[in-house]
């Protein structure tokens, strides 16, 4: 029970007697206005924590928090999830060639197939994500390294990108567009995947829009001029100096998803908190009467291009279902039934003491 | 100087007891100035010495000639100011107290406020972050916060400086007659000058300090009131030199007045001057009694001419101002110190994390293509920029807001000071002002208050209240017939024409007595009340206004007065009085003056009828050894004696003596040739004196009550509750001042009172002690043993002549004048063992007294002048480290309040100087009660706990970037947004804290009152100090890391609950952000233990600010029109829609505040503080609070015999009653009768 009450309004102080100076009004007077809040006496809740406060809270957050807890930990175990680490750092991987002889100049790309073996069918709708680590995407400057305004279709910024972006400013005497390292960087490694039932190797369907922010696609992110000819609008600019095509390229055949636009250049350019991190690559969408990718063999097709040895970094592909809560992360179920139980714990040792104590403070004898 | 060799050679304390030692009022900076050019030392005590002021040649730098004001423009005087500018020494009249003109604000505020490092170290950050190699965040986030702190200062300085033009301007435009082209003319202050001849009307201020020509009153007198100097309401009297009274009467005489006059350099000594005057050829000496200073005011003098000496700034009042010393509060010390920790801690921190990544750079960084800037940097000059960028980043450690916030605190809690109905003085209209509004904490943590006693905790009003007559005690309440009265009804003088309105009596059985003309003895009371005194009386509108010497005297007339006895007129000679029914004109033959060795003082008068009496009045203990053996009454008076004394009643005892023609005779021969003595005349004075003041015959004894304002033994005795020490230094003497600790609750019975010599002999003994052990330094820390190991308490009153002996040679910076007195003289000749010997053992001794005299429960310091009270409370300051508080109402008490940590003036009354010199000031000493309990209390709780939660939240919200780094490669990468970072401590965080620091009420004012105790952990110091410093440092730590590493561990790995962009930087930084303000703005609530709606309304309207402001920013439209600025579209919804983003965000808050809550829950109940005490009971105690009445006044009296004799009087007027002024030309013995009276021995 919280001790707390109301502060009556006291009574005026000793003086109340105006000063005996003339009449009503006559002389202005000094004195002080006897309001509640000059007077510092506004009504007012003074609460202090009691066991009577404290220790139910504790138990109610325990008991509130435990099956949270458990609820979060049931669903992300629930999430079906699968990982493969495609870098080829090992020699037995399926990519080592590729990433042992990759380099930006190489003109032809270098593909490598990965097999891979699902135990458990996915249901609903199944997320591929690519993943990389040790990738400082939120290293300050690279995070700086973009210019919003060119981004969002601004015609001066396209021909001109802001400082921010140097050195990638520019190539050739042109402005780059998009420019920035964000940019430049783009992840281009090309996923496909197929299903291996029974000798036929059939490609799964990916779809490649719907992965990025609305807001992102419809409003920070917008093609110069328009989106009609995209060819005309990005004529005078380079392009960023890692890319093999043009901006304008990046998806010839869906104008709806090409120049900035593009839902793969949007997700790169919204950058990763920590250095380990998922991007959205693909969806497959749910079947009406299957399970959407069902248990077996499969075998992930990568047109190897994008170099991540040099700084021991890794490159994964996620196939992943997803609940309310997103993907799986046991994390915040641990952490809720942690805290939850720590509360318990708390309420009761918490209890003890105050039976042992209390009459220190309810002993109200305060020598004057 | 004849009186002090009297003194020494009756043999009393050691050194003089009775007569102030020296009154020179240097404030300490000027004593550093003049050191050198001053060599004059305070006078010493030695018998016979030459008065200490010598006029040599060398003081006279200062001349001027009247009526020529271009003579003091010559060249010779001028002074170089500034290069090639000259100006005269000689200032105008006009004063400057403003520091900006119209045109200088700008630049000199700005000036004034880069002078403080805060601010400079943020114009130094502004200017990091221009420089593009280093800039870790945009310049707004700096820029925004700094100019806001930078205007709020500046418009309160600019408030500040308006009000301090228009009481300049007040004062300078004030109008004063001044003798120009031959008439006098309308002139303002500012425009007279040095050497102008001035006319003052009465009531006049007096604008400059002026030597005085001549005047309309008799001999050229002039009636002054000197309040506004030294706080006396009593007037003072100053006379022209005889020649200019003769000469210079008319205007033309004046126009035609040609002197020179040569006097000392402008000084800050209102108790000295000299100088000379040259006029036609011939040299007249000059000295303080011929000078008006500035600052008083003319009394009962029509018209009066003076001659300008010093003007403006050269004034004595003037120089007295001293510069006002800078005061800061402990916390204030702290808060710097604590402010420089976290620079250290900053440039720490960022020095690591540079390190960090030069490391990461150089085995990763430099790896990483995608990171490569076109640059060719090493990792060693990558890290120093990244040093330089992390100082950017972290420098929100470092609250930028936390001056000016606790200026608008402080502002605040002045505010609430100033409303407080209950410091409110209804009858002057005075409410308590803060005139300070830096120091408001401080006065929670006060542990010495130093008080004047005359005005401070008395009212200074005198009041007849008993008398014992023929044995019989008349003076409680009592009907005409005798009968006893529980309550007073004041008698009713309505039958004398004469008597005085103000003046109250609640016996009606004395007043039928006098009415009856019964009693002989009653009658002779009254009537040697009315001749015997040197009161002078003036009738104004045919009302009498008596001048008194001292209010005691004024009140034993006045009830003379009141009683039927009227003191009409008095001549050279003679006074008339009325008696009852009649006129009676007596001839004084002789007027025997007080003075406070005699301790009475008695007229010989010659009756109508021929017939010759001695009346006398005086101590206790010297009438009694002078009355004769036939005495009546003895024994009856002496027992009421005692009951007077324990009522703390001033006593004094009356009787009288017939003298025989023949006897008169033989002594008036006596008299007449001692009075003309040449060689030490008081004493030849005060032996023949003694021959005739004997066998004196008693009628009774007067009981007069030194009114104590209301309340002060309760404020007192609650303040001691407090734990606070309460001294009282007073110029008053000895027994005055003991009485009045008597009857403020101060000392009582069941005290050990030490004196002096009792205290010199503890001194020497330890002094010896230590003498020999002093071989073995090694342990200092021994605790010192108490100097009163007797159980009990104990009370110190000591004088000022014996602190002299302390406080003497307590500077440093004096000790090379006394090395160059050392060559002169030898030392004062008194080895003896415990005294000391060196600089060392000086200090020693003063450590040893301030140790004992904080033993003593009180401690009274009578007769100790200005600069000794201000030497005082810096002894205590320097060696006690405590925090000290000093209240007065007069000049006397400048000093002190300006050296104790605390100022309080009494305000209300005549004087100013006190009030202008003050940090707080109101009208009654009982408000000091509620000042330091409630508003100082609460005040410095608030304080701390603003402080506390300030370091806390910041520490909280920049550390993130800390743990941050460590994913980011070091790399100064800012874990929010950029505007959060911005508006994070003006909008989001400031205001619940804010209102906290000028709210937050743990108890409310009456059990703040009712349980003094709840003031001791101020005085400690307990609530914020460098371990409350650190633990907020490590509460902020903490709660960086949980919001940091929560988020973290949610991020990790997962996605979006579409699956969507699922782990991104800007998602992150809203998490954390988000956390963090509701953790703080909840920390906050769990702080407020006093909620109002106020409160409750500012913690939410921070949370919606923040989430308002958030959605604002993302919002698409700012992003169209800004797209660079505005970079976080759409993040806020896409993240807050998240329910698995919202349980990170409560898990994260939840995990901050638990911890905080089971600790403050712990503490609580484990070791509660008397504080958490009276909080829980605090329902039951508000209940006691309102059944109880305040508690019984205090019981008076426990049965001590002590003598209640203390009469505040100096010399009287004697001198200028009966001997006119020819006394008073000869310049040996006017030494001693001007002193006294100008000092006025009662302050």
């Amino acid at each position: 029970m919280m001790a707390s009450g109301y502060n009556a309004k006291e009574e005026d102080g000793h003086h109340s007697g105006a000063p005996g100076n003339g009449g009503a009004g006559a002389v202005k007077s000094k004195k002080p206005d006897n309001t509640a809040f000059k007077q510092q006496r506004l009504p007012a809740w003074q609460p202090i924590l009691t066991a009577g406060t404290v220790l139910p809270a504790f138990f109610v957050i325990g008991l509130i928090f435990i099956p949270i807890g458990i609820g979060l930990f049931v669903t992300s175990n629930n999430i079906k999830e699968f990982e493969i680490d495609y870098t080829g750092i090992e020699a037995s991987s399926p990519c080592y060639n590729c990433a042992q002889n990759y380099s930006w100049n190489s003109t032809s790309s270098c593909t490598c197939k990965v097999p891979f073996t699902l135990e458990q069918p996915f249901e609903s709708n199944v997320f591929m994500y690519y993943g990389l680590s040790n990738f400082y995407q939120n290293h300050r400057r690279y995070v700086k390294s973009r210019d919003d305004s060119q981004l969002n279709g601004d015609l001066t910024s396209l021909k001109s990108p802001s400082k921010e972006c140097d050195p990638y400013r520019t190539s050739d005497g042109l402005p780059i567009a998009p420019c920035g390292a964000i940019a430049n960087s783009l992840f281009n490694d090309t996923l496909e995947l197929y299903h291996l039932s029974n000798g036929t190797r059939t490609a799964v369907v990916l779809m490649k829009k719907g992965i990025a922010w609305w807001t992102d696609k419809h409003v920070k992110f917008r093609n110069p001029g328009g989106n009609d000819n995209l060819t005309l609008a990005f004529q005078g600019t380079s392009k960023p100096v890692n890319w093999k095509t043009p901006v304008f390229e990046l998806d010839p055949n869906d104008p709806d998803n090409n120049g900035f636009i593009n839902e793969d250049f949007i997700v790169w350019m919204r950058t990763a908190a920590l250095p380990t991190f998922r991007k959205l690559y693909r969806i497959i969408q749910k079947k009406v009467d299957a399970p959407t990718l069902a248990s077996g063999k499969y075998e992930l097709e990568v047109s190897y291009n994008y170099p991540v040895r040099s700084f021991d970094g890794r490159k994964r592909v996620i196939l992943s279902t997803i609940s309310w809560m997103g993907g799986k992360n046991p994390f915040l179920g641990i952490a809720y039934i942690t805290v939850g139980s720590v509360c318990f714990f708390l309420a009761v040792v918490l209890l003890i003491i105050h039976h042992k104590y209390d009459n220190r403070c309810s002993s109200a004898d305060i020598p004057n | 100087m004849s009186q002090r060799q009297r003194a020494d050679s009756t043999g009393s304390l050691g050194p003089d007891d009775e007569v102030m030692p020296y009154s020179d009022d240097e404030t300490d900076d000027e004593l550093d100035a003049s050191s050198e050019g001053e060599p004059e030392e305070p006078p010493e005590h030695q018998p016979g010495a030459q008065p200490p002021v010598d006029t040599r040649a060398s003081d006279l730098g200062w001349s001027v000639k009247s009526n020529d004001r271009a003579y003091h423009q010559l060249p010779e005087f001028q002074r170089k100011v500034f290069l090639f500018i000259k100006k005269s020494k000689y200032s105008g009249n006009g004063i400057k107290t403003y520091k900006y003109n119209a045109l200088t604000f700008i630049p000199l505020n700005l000036f004034e406020q880069f002078k403080r490092v805060a601010n400079l170290y943020f114009l130094g950050l502004l200017i990091l972050q221009i420089i593009p190699a280093i800039t870790t965040l945009p310049w707004y986030t700096t820029l925004v916060p700094l100019v806001l702190v930078l205007t709020i200062t500046a418009v309160k300085d600019l408030a500040d400086d308006l009000a301090r033009h228009r009481m300049d301007k007040e004062i300078n435009n004030r109008k004063t007659e001044v003798l120009l082209d031959g008439g006098f003319q309308e002139t303002k202050w500012m425009d007279m000058q040095v050497g102008d001849v001035v006319r003052l009307k009465k009531n006049d201020f007096v604008p400059a300090d002026i030597l005085m020509l001549s005047s309309s009153n008799p001999n050229s007198l002039c009636y002054v009131e000197t309040a506004e100097l030294d706080g006396e309401t009593n007037l003072k009297f100053k006379f022209a030199l005889k020649i200019t009274d003769e000469k210079l009467q008319q205007e033309h005489q004046l126009a035609q007045f040609e002197a020179m006059i040569d006097c000392e350099e402008p000084n800050n000594r209102l108790d000295k001057f000299t100088g000379t005057m040259q006029w036609s050829r011939h040299s007249y000496p000059v000295d303080l009694d011929n000078i008006l200073l500035r600052g008083c005011k003319i009394r009962n003098t029509d018209v009066c001419h003076g001659l300008v000496i010093f003007a403006g700034a050269d004034t004595k009042i003037m120089r007295n101002g001293g510069k006002t010393r800078f005061k800061r509060t402990t916390i204030d010390i702290l808060m710097n110190y604590m402010v420089y920790a976290i620079f250290a801690l900053l440039i720490l921190v960022a020095l690591g994390l540079a390190i960090g990544h030069g490391f990461w750079y150089k085995h990763i960084g430099s790896l990483a293509w995608y990171l490569y800037d076109g640059k060719t940097y090493g990792s060693l000059y990558r890290g120093f920029l990244s040093f330089w960028g992390y100082i950017i980043v972290l420098n929100t450690m470092v609250p930028i807001s936390l001056y000016v916030s606790v200026e608008i605190i402080r502002l605040g809690q002045s505010k609430f000071i100033n409303w407080d109905l209950q410091m409110y003085y209804a009858e002057k209209d005075t409410p308590a002002k803060a005139r300070t509004t830096t120091l408001n904490e401080q006065l929670g943590q006060i542990e010495y208050i130093f008080t004047d006693k005359t005005g401070t905790l008395t009212q200074n009003i005198m009041a007849f209240k008993k008398c014992n007559i023929g044995g019989k005690t008349y003076g409680n309440p009592m009907t005409a017939k005798g009968v006893p009265l529980d309550r007073g009804k004041p008698v009713d003088f309505g039958w004398n024409p004469y008597a005085d309105p103000k003046f109250e009596f609640m016996d009606h059985s004395l007043v039928a007595c006098i009415r009856s003309q019964q009693d002989q003895e009653t009658l002779e009371f009254f009537k040697l009340l009315s001749l015997c005194h040197t009161v002078m009386v003036e009738h104004k509108e045919g009302e009498l206004v008596y001048q008194a010497a001292s209010p005691d005297e004024g009140a034993l007339v006045t009830a003379a007065r009141n009683f039927g006895f009227v003191f009409l007129n008095r001549t050279q000679d003679t006074i008339t009085i009325k008696e009852l029914d009649h006129e009676a004109t007596y001839q004084v033959l002789a007027l025997l003056d007080f003075n406070s060795d005699r301790k009475r003082m008695s007229v010989i008068l010659k009756f109508p009828d021929g017939r010759i009496r001695l009346y006398c009045k005086g101590a206790d203990t010297v009438i009694y050894e002078r009355l004769s053996p036939h005495s009546l009454h003895q024994e009856t008076t002496q027992t009421s004696l005692d009951i007077f004394a324990n009522e703390t009643l001033r006593t004094l005892c009356l009787c009288y003596k017939d003298i025989s023609q023949a006897e008169w005779d033989a002594w008036s021969r006596k008299h007449t040739a001692a009075s003309i003595a040449t060689r030490d005349r008081d004493a030849a004075l005060d032996q023949v004196y003694e021959q005739i003041e004997n066998d004196l015959l008693m009628i009774g004894a007067s009981a007069i009550e030194d009114k104590l304002q209301d309340g002060v033994p309760e404020a007192i005795a609650n303040l001691a509750k407090a734990d606070i020490k309460i001294w009282v230094l007073t110029g008053d003497k000895k027994e005055t001042a003991e009485n009045i600790g008597f009857s403020c609750q101060l000392l009582t019975d069941n005290m050990k009172i030490h004196y002096g010599e009792d205290v010199n002999e503890k001194l020497r003994v330890r002094q010896a002690l230590r003498r020999n052990v002093a071989p073995t330094f090694g342990n200092k820390k021994k605790p010192a043993e108490p100097f009163f190991p007797e159980a009990g308490k104990n009370a110190l009153v000591i004088t000022g002549g014996w602190l002299n002996e302390i406080l003497y040679e307590k500077k440093k910076k004096r000790r090379r004048l006394r090395l160059r007195r050392l060559g002169r003289r030898t030392l004062p000749a008194s080895p003896t063992d415990g005294q000391p010997i060196n600089d060392f053992e000086k200090e020693m001794r003063q450590v040893d007294f301030v140790d004992m005299a904080c033993e003593c429960e009180a401690v009274i310091c009578c007769r100790v002048t200005p600069k000794q009270k201000a030497n005082v409370v810096s002894l205590v300051k320097k060696y006690k480290k405590a925090v000290t508080l000093s209240i007065g109402d007069g000049a006397n008490d400048v000093n002190m309040i300006k050296t104790a940590d605390i100022g309080v003036g009494i305000s209300g009354q005549e004087g100013m100087q006190a009030v202008m010199s003050s940090d707080y000031a109101f009208a009654q000493f009982r408000y000091l009660e509620r000042l330091l309990l409630v508003h100082g209390r609460w005040s410095y709780i608030r304080m701390c706990k603003f402080l506390r939660y300030f370091f806390f939240k910041n520490f909280a919200f920049t550390l993130v970037h800390f743990w941050f780094s460590f994913f980011n490669g070091f790399s100064a990468q800012v874990a929010y947004e950029d505007w959060f970072i911005t508006l994070y401590n003006v909008c989001y965080s400031s205001f619940p804290v804010l209102l906290v620091g000028l709210m937050d009420q743990d108890v409310n004012d009456k059990l703040s009152l009712k349980f003094p105790k709840l003031y001791i952990p101020g005085q400690k110091g307990e609530l914020f100090n460098f371990k409350k410093f650190f633990i907020s440092l490590f509460h902020g730590i903490f709660v960086s890391l949980i919001i940091f590493f929560i988020p973290y561990g949610a991020f990790l790995q997962t996605m979006g609950q579409d699956g969507e962009a699922p782990s991104d930087y800007q998602s992150f930084a809203v998490v954390t952000a988000s956390s963090l303000i509701i953790t703080v703005n909840l920390q906050i609530s769990l702080e407020t233990s006093y909620w109002t709606f106020v409160n409750c309304f500012a913690v939410l309207c921070s949370m919606a600010i923040y989430f308002g402001i958030m959605f604002d920013i993302h919002s698409a439209g700012i992003h169209v029109i800004f797209p660079a600025y505005f970079t976080f579209t759409g993040t806020a919804s896409n993240a807050l829609r998240q329910p698995y983003l919202w349980l990170t965000i409560i898990l994260t808050v939840g995990i901050s505040l638990l911890p905080v809550i089971c600790l403050q829950f712990l503490s609580a109940t484990i070791w509660p503080s008397v504080g958490d005490k009276v909080q829980r009971n605090r329902k039951k105690y508000e209940m006691e609070a309102e059944e109880e009445k305040r508690p019984p006044t205090f019981q008076r009296g426990g049965g001590s015999r002590r003598s209640g004799y203390a009469f505040s009087h100096s010399r009287g007027y004697a001198d200028l009653i009966s001997s006119g002024r020819s006394i008073r030309r000869r310049p040996t013995v006017a030494g001693g009768a001007r002193n006294s009276i100008r000092e006025g021995e009662n302050i």
